[in-house]
């Protein structure tokens, strides 16, 4: 394909990019809201468009077990899921970050059961937080297309071997049609060289992996993963950066918009992003001194960055997507955030919202809310937990 | 009989691909199953293995035991980790990615790993039609975690789940019957194995390697610490199972099925002879024997029937 912009579903360009990124194994179990990406998928491999082996597992669980093998042999691998699903495989979920099998999955936030729900929220990403995979937010289409791309990058890079999830709010922005600018074949394909794998499982040169680690070894095998997460961090920089290059569309770890002056901002992950920067723009216009702080990069969670944007400034209001039941402090990223911050100099205060939980609507009207009313609640020292917004009486 | 071609000791392989210095206990038949199932494949395989007792003993970090190329991922998985190995290199072969050869898909599991936690990745890998071969290394209770019981402990063995007692005979399930379950997906190739016959084992092995599409091999593998038995006894009573049909020897070759090895009116001997001397079925009572003799002369019966039919 050459260089075309085309107004397409957004999980129809998630599919278009595996496509181009010439995977050579998709297996996948389907769960709306993410659906449509592998069934495009399975349909590209019957058209032969994509050369690749198309894997229809039994369960979720099988999905990551079969992405787990195939890309110890070195294959390149993509799956994609939601929210139950995502919780049948969270035991493989860990165990591929922690034997650095590199994969691309596009995660289709969901709710997590009960009650059942199949809309938006970020309680399934926030379950497997500490799993050790890179986690991206990616906030429109154009978006989404280019993170599943740079995901290969920074899964592959020998310097980095981790799995990458690619999260993208269910619904809102996997059932949305966009217009996307595609990226030529060749141009991705230079992008995305393939090369084999140093310590694939080959019969040429038998390894072992995935040994069983007694208490002598088990702590450095975790310091070993976790200095994986922490150094993958100047790598991803360098995908973005790259893929900047080749398109002129970047992307950093936290991204600001209209922060220069901001006495106070909205925090956000996701596709929230777009309509707080059409709020800030209205609030701009009556005098408010309000930014966005974006969240783009989740793990390695960019401590600096976030810091740089944070400090100095009176007060951040800061959305979540999810609730850490009788956490009593907060949702994951305010919790988060406000460790960070924590005895820092110029620290602001955060005041916490909960809102949009299974996809419920937050409109600008909303966003106007949350911002003037947590200004307030800044004001008044109210900065303890978390407020669940629209909760109904 | 089909004519073997693994019939003396001189057609094994020589080559060792499992390491000695690994930790099973001694008088391990399910190590030694897993030794010949290697040997019978030779180099150019790739495993993925369950968690479980072969699992463990075999790869305390930084060691391994292992000389060709074995993966070990969680419990319930190892079909569909092996699938997905056989989905890569296929994908990356077809594509000239890397130069094609000749390789063996395994997964292994041990009873609990296949029959229990593993039944549906197991189940999946078979109906997709991966080539690969799964085998089953049966010592017939959870061994790893301290002898549970599984769904393939035999009716009235004590285990520390299905202890037996005062209102219980221990396990009062029937054993589960994996090679049926596996010939029902009408995959190309099944077979039951036991180390004790170790030229029908490896010869088994070799046929599941040469068969295009999926295998499964059942192993029953002697647990002299889960059986309660000696540890010089575990190929005497792989024999006993094999001899009394409690474990009978057979193939499923493309829906066909033949048994590999019939004990001959000498060899036959009453289901009393195995069960007696293991520490699980201590507490069978006469009557008991006699109701496990009946099912198994049942059992045995009906495989015969199935392989004298053309
Ligand atoms: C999901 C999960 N549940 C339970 C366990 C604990 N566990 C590890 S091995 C094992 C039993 C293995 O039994 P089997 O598959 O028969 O193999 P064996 O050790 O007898 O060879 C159990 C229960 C685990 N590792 N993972
Ligand atoms: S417990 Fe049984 S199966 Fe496990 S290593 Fe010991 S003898 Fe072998
Ligand atoms: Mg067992």
């Amino acid at each position: 394909m050459a260089k075309t912009r085309k107004g397409v579903e957004v999980s129809i360009a998630i599919a278009e990019a595996v496509r181009q990124a010439d995977v050579d194994v998709v297996a996948a179990y389907p769960i709306t809201p993410q659906t449509h990406i592998v069934e495009h998928l399975s349909e590209l491999v019957a058209d032969g468009e994509l050369d690749a082996e198309f894997v229809p597992v039994d369960s979720e669980h099988s999905a990551m077990s079969v992405c787990c093998g195939s890309a110890a042999v070195g294959a390149r691998t993509f799956t994609s899921t939601s929210a139950q699903g995502l919780a049948l495989m969270s035991e493989i979920y860990f165990i591929a970050a922690a034997m650095r099998l590199p994969m691309v999955m596009a995660l289709a936030n969901r709710s997590l059961s009960s009650p059942l729900s199949i809309w938006n929220d970020h309680s399934d990403i926030m379950m497997v937080r500490d799993a050790g995979w890179i986690c991206i937010f990616v906030e429109n289409g154009q978006e989404t297309y280019d993170n599943i791309l740079c995901a290969f990058r920074m899964a592959e890079n020998p310097e980095v071997m981790l799995p990458v999830a690619v999260n993208l709010d269910g619904f809102i922005l996997t059932h949305m049609i966009e217009p996307i600018l595609y990226e030529d074949d060749d141009l991705v394909r230079s992008y995305l060289p393939w090369k084999p794998m140093k310590n694939a499982l080959h019969p040429d040169r038998p390894v072992s992996m995935g040994c069983f680690g007694m208490p002598e070894i088990y702590t450095e095998a975790q310091m070993n993963r976790e200095m994986g997460v922490r150094n993958s961090y100047p790598h991803i920089l360098d995908a973005w950066e790259e893929w900047g290059r080749l398109t002129g569309r970047h992307y950093r770890p936290v991204e600001t918009y209209r922060c220069e002056d901001a006495e106070y901002c909205i925090v956000t992950m996701g596709s929230y992003g777009e309509t707080a920067m059409e709020v800030v723009d209205m609030l701009r216009e009556e005098g408010e001194k309000v930014g966005v702080i974006k969240i783009r990069l989740w793990r390695p969670f960019p401590l600096e960055e976030f810091r740089k944007a944070a400090l100095g400034r009176k007060c951040l209001i800061v959305m979540d997507r999810a609730i850490t039941f009788g956490g009593n402090q907060g949702g994951p990223v305010a919790t988060e955030l406000r460790s960070a911050l924590y005895g820092m100099d110029g620290a602001p205060s955060i005041v916490n919202y909960v809102a949009g939980l299974a996809g419920r609507d937050v409109s600008r009207k909303d966003f106007r809310n949350i911002i003037l009313e947590g200004k307030a609640k800044a004001a008044k020292g109210e900065v303890d937990g978390f407020t669940l917004y629209g909760l109904r009486g | 009989m089909a004519k073997t071609s693994i019939s003396s000791p001189k057609h094994v392989e020589r080559e060792e691909f499992f390491a000695p210095g690994h930790r099973a206990c001694q008088g391990c038949a399910e190590v030694l199953a897993v030794r010949l199932v290697l040997k019978a494949l030779g180099k150019d395989t790739i495993v993925a293995m369950a968690t479980g007792c072969m699992e463990i003993i075999s790869s305390p970090l930084p060691i391994t035991s292992w000389r060709v190329p074995w993966i070990h991922n969680a419990f319930e998985n190892a079909a569909a980790v092996i699938s997905g190995c056989e989905s890569g290199m296929k994908a990356l072969m077809r594509k000239g990615k890397i130069p094609a050869k000749k390789i063996n898909f395994v997964g292994m599991g041990g009873d609990g790993a296949t029959a229990d936690i593993g039944m549906g990745p197991l189940s999946g890998a078979l109906e997709r039609g991966h080539d690969m071969i799964y085998v089953c290394y049966d010592n017939e209770a959870y061994m790893n975690t301290g002898i549970q019981r599984s769904s393939c402990t035999p009716y009235g063995a004590s285990t520390t789940t299905s202890p037996a007692g005062k209102k219980s005979i221990g396990q009062h399930t029937q054993k589960k019957n994996m090679v049926e379950i596996a010939a029902a997906h009408g995959i190309p190739y099944v077979a039951t194995a036991c180390p004790s016959f170790p030229f029908d084992l490896m010869e088994k092995v070799k046929k599941a390697s040469e068969t295009a599409g999926p295998a499964y091999i059942h192993i029953l593998s002697v647990c002299p610490t889960g059986w309660r038995i000696n540890p010089s006894e575990a190929i005497k009573y792989g024999r006993l199972a094999v001899n009394s049909c409690v474990f009978p020897l057979y193939e499923v070759d493309h829906g066909k099925y033949r048994l590999t090895y019939k004990p001959s009116d000498k060899k036959l001997i009453p289901v009393s002879e195995y069960l007696k001397g293991q520490g699980r079925f201590r507490h069978l009572t006469d009557s008991d024997i006699e109701t496990i003799q009946a099912a198994t002369m049942k059992a045995y019966e009906r495989l015969l029937r199935l392989s004298e039919q053309e």
